[in-house]
């Protein structure tokens, strides 16, 4: 028979609240089993936890109930608790009675009568716990940083630093991401490339860093310590290891008509290309889709100007397979389409923008060098209207995000100021709902644009633009001041709102990481495991887990590196008891478990049996392979002689619980 | 009994990643929803076994909701979609019983959707409140 002590939390007035603390220990000591109940005002604190072991210790307790918060926010803690005083962690239950009972009911006698029923199914679960030990697996030193953007890159440099290598992999053919495109960077106008190349070079010269651009993650197996991943090169018909970068074929490709992505299309680069001057690795790719030599096979012309011999028509995709210890995602962010925004004109007039584009507009390195001019007919515009939240904050279905972008009142406040300062003589409007500038130096930076710089900052959506001639009609309202505005504008920038990768939800997919409605990674807790996601090993750098901007994103990467190289810096880990576990006497061998075990954890051996009369039987049962069962407990499910059970949440633990709540 | 006593016993099956965290984001949000709603933790919402609700039934629970993580999302990979084939089969088996099909559901409640998981537990008891007691399943015997 078990001893099972019962601890009531009030949570300061969080339970107790709501919850009739004392009631509820004093029911608990009617359950049978129960030989010790109390309630105390915060469990958790130090004071608690003392309780808590003292009652181990003296009333000799086999197993606890924690009537508390939810076992997410301090399952781990009192079975730490539990640890110290002898017992078995394993020997810990809670009774969810805050997030689950006390916070969604009002009336104490309802919230009371729950708080006793769901800790009396706790103390049946608890009844039929056995202690488990956990087993150990080991840890690859290696990781995996999926996205080259400052995140990734960040978080790489940080991880290679503290001495474990690291594989960055980019889909692109350089790595630098949305950064390497940005003109100047808020609140302190530096520019991007200066501050973000250098860090890109010490990328490739880093001896820990290997990076793999120009590829992708295609397959993820294993779990926390040792992932397998397998990784594609695409063939970039150029062997990286004799490219030198010299850009000569880029230059002689008569393929000239190719819209160049890194400028969004504003220009055309060739067939055979490098990104842009500073990219890593350079190293040119031929764009096959353009390529008149791998279409046709008439052309050549890469080749033969080639002095180091590089290009090579046949090169095909490789696949590189490796173990990594622990994975980080990093994949970044994408301006929404701008289709679904038609009253804007954005698909009518070359002379409607997105901010990243007028980004590439204003770079020393984009398609007018760096003079801001219409991409219509390359005039210099004088008056330009500045549209935010396009598509953030929208509350229609299917148009735009729900969610603020975070970024764009910063970076429009960055736009205006930079034009009204390269450009004194230009008209500059920014229409906004609010505008959001919580950050260090961040308000100040804003009212310096209407201050200083003269930007009209005017409150009021933008309804309508129109091209006419060679104007665009702006149609918008001020609330402000109550009256509709018609301006005729040279240039419309729109801040369209950013949403996760697309690549993002179907490496959540192969990562088994969760993702919330807007395709944002989830994170383990909202404010205390912000860099980690739920599943063990895979941690989350930059945009990938939300909106932000350059120095969060940094901050973040340097977390999650952190969070990386402490997972690294382990020999071996404590694997998940709670896995499941055949019963070899009636396991008949059937292989149904097998084929539904997400991780291929169930493998068969052929064991021999003693049968009563004295002879030997060899029988095939299923073995459960402790380190990869991750304990979704589908295979109990599925075994027809259930022979399968899951230690943790054992058959007779659920229905006990059941039963406990059904009476 | 007077119709406006009878509190319906409903018994949710939560997997631990989605829905166990959208409950308690509900709770975290304070989304009231009927006391009546008693949650059970699994793994995962394929860890429930068919067997697990019929139990709920003859021990007198007069509704039994299961959620997991959507369709794609499982933590597992896969699991609920395992759940979702084995409770087709279990409600068609229902059916055959006589038990009114509202008495068991299957929803989809991620981390996020605690506003979903509040709205989903205050239409079901509702639901089955409408319904009255499950008489035909109860079986006195496993209430000892």
């Amino acid at each position: 028979m078990q001893r099972i002590g019962v601890f009531v939390c009030w949570c300061g007035t969080n339970i107790a609240g709501t919850v009739d603390v004392h009631a509820v220990a004093e029911a608990l000591k009617l359950e049978p089993g129960v030989v010790f109940s109390t309630d105390y005002q915060y469990m958790c604190s130090q004071a608690g936890q003392q309780i808590i072991s003292d009652a181990i210790t003296e009333h000799k307790l086999t197993g606890i109930v924690v009537c508390s918060c939810s076992p997410r926010m301090h399952e781990a803690t009192f079975r730490k608790t539990a640890e110290k005083a002898g017992l078995n962690p394993y020997m810990v239950e809670i009774a969810n009675i805050r997030e689950q009972c006390s916070w969604v009911h009002k009336e104490m006698p309802i919230g009371t009568e729950k708080a006793i029923m769901l800790a009396k199914a706790a103390v049946a679960k608890v009844s039929l716990n056995a202690p488990l030990i956990p087993g150990e697996s080991p840890v690859t030193k290696r990781a995996l940083v999926i996205g080259g953007g400052i995140a990734g890159i960040q978080t790489a440099l940080d991880i290679a630093d503290a001495g474990f290598p690291v594989d960055l992999v980019e889909t692109k053919p350089t790595i630098g991401g949305k950064m390497a495109q940005l003109d100047k960077t808020f609140p302190t106008l530096d520019c991007a490339a200066c501050i973000l190349t250098p860090k890109m070079v010490d990328v490739a010269q880093h001896e820990n860093i290997r990076i793999f651009s120009y590829s992708e993650v295609v397959e993820v197996g294993g779990f926390v310590g040792n992932f397998n991943v397998k990784i594609k090169k695409k063939a970039r018909y150029v062997r990286e290891e004799l490219c030198t970068g010299c850009g000569l074929c880029t230059e002689k490709c008569p393929q000239k008509k190719v819209a160049n992505e890194f400028n969004l299309g504003m220009d055309n680069r060739r067939a055979i290309y490098i990104p842009f001057a500073q990219a890593v690795p350079k190293v040119a790719t031929i764009d096959a889709a353009h390529c008149t030599m791998l279409k046709s096979g008439k052309c050549g012309v890469c080749s033969k100007v080639c002095t180091a011999g590089a290009i090579d028509y046949k090169q095909q995709d490789e696949y590189i397979e490796e173990t990594y210890g622990a994975i980080v995602a990093a994949t970044g962010f994408n301006p929404i389409d701008m289709g679904a925004f038609d009253e804007y004109a954005y698909s009518k007039s070359p002379d409607v923008i997105t901010s990243l584009e007028f980004e590439r507009l204003t770079n020393a390195a984009g398609p007018t060098g760096g003079k801001l001019l219409r991409p219509s007919d390359g005039k210099h515009p004088q008056k330009i209207v500045f549209v935010q939240c396009v598509g953030s904050r929208c509350s229609e279905a299917g148009k735009g995000k729900e969610y603020c972008s975070k970024i764009c009142c910063m970076y429009t406040a960055k736009h205006a100021m930079l034009t009204r300062d390269k450009y004194p003589d230009t008209d500059v409007y920014v229409f906004y709902i609010d505008v959001r500038t919580p950050g260090k130096n961040f308000d100040e930076f804003y009212r310096r644009a209407v201050e200083e710089y003269g930007v009209h900052y005017i409150k009021g959506m933008v309804g309508k633009i129109e091209p006419v001639g060679d104007k665009l009609k702006v149609q918008a309202s001020d609330l402000l001041d109550n009256r509709q505005l018609k301006i005729d504008a040279d240039l419309v920038v729109l801040a369209a709102a950013i949403e996760p990768d697309k690549s993002a939800r179907s490496l959540a997919t192969m990562l088994t990481a969760s993702m919330d409605t807007n395709d944002f990674f989830t994170e383990a807790h909202p404010k205390l495991r912000p860099v980690e996601s739920p599943t063990a090993g895979v941690f989350l750098s930059g945009t990938c887990q939300g909106p932000k901007d350059i120095p969060e994103t940094v901050s973040q990467a340097g977390a999650a590196a952190a969070k990386v190289i402490g997972l690294l810096a382990k020999d071996r880990l404590t694997c998940n008891p709670c896995i499941a576990e055949s019963d070899e006497m009636m396991c008949n061998g059937c292989s149904s478990c097998e084929r539904v075990c997400p991780y291929g954890a169930i493998g068969y051996i052929d064991k021999e049996f003693r049968m009563p009369d004295r002879t030997v039987k060899i029988r095939r049962v299923a073995k459960v392979n402790a380190a990869v069962c991750q304990g979704c407990g589908c295979c109990t499910v599925t075994c027809p002689s259930g022979a399968m059970d899951l230690k943790g949440f054992a058959n007779k633990q659920i229905m006990a619980e059941v039963d406990a709540l059904c009476l | 009994m007077p119709v406006t006593d009878y509190k319906p016993k409903i018994v949710a099956f939560c997997c631990n990643w989605c829905s166990y965290a959208g409950a308690d984001l509900a709770g975290n949000n304070r989304l009231n929803y009927p006391a009546e709603v008693k949650i059970i933790r699994v793994p995962c919402s394929c860890r429930v076994n068919p067997m697990f609700i019929l139990r709920a039934f003859q021990r007198g629970a007069d509704g039994v909701i299961l959620c997991g993580c959507h369709p794609g999302d499982c933590h597992y990979t896969s699991g609920n979609y395992y759940t979702r084939r084995r409770m087709a089969l279990l409600f068609s088996m229902l059916d055959y019983l006589g038990i009114e099909r509202e008495r068991t559901r299957v929803e989809w409640v991620s981390a996020a959707e605690g506003a979903k998981f509040a709205a989903t537990m205050s239409d079901f008891v509702e639901t089955v409140a409408a319904l009255g007691e499950n008489k035909r399943l109860e079986d006195l015997r496993c209430k000892a």
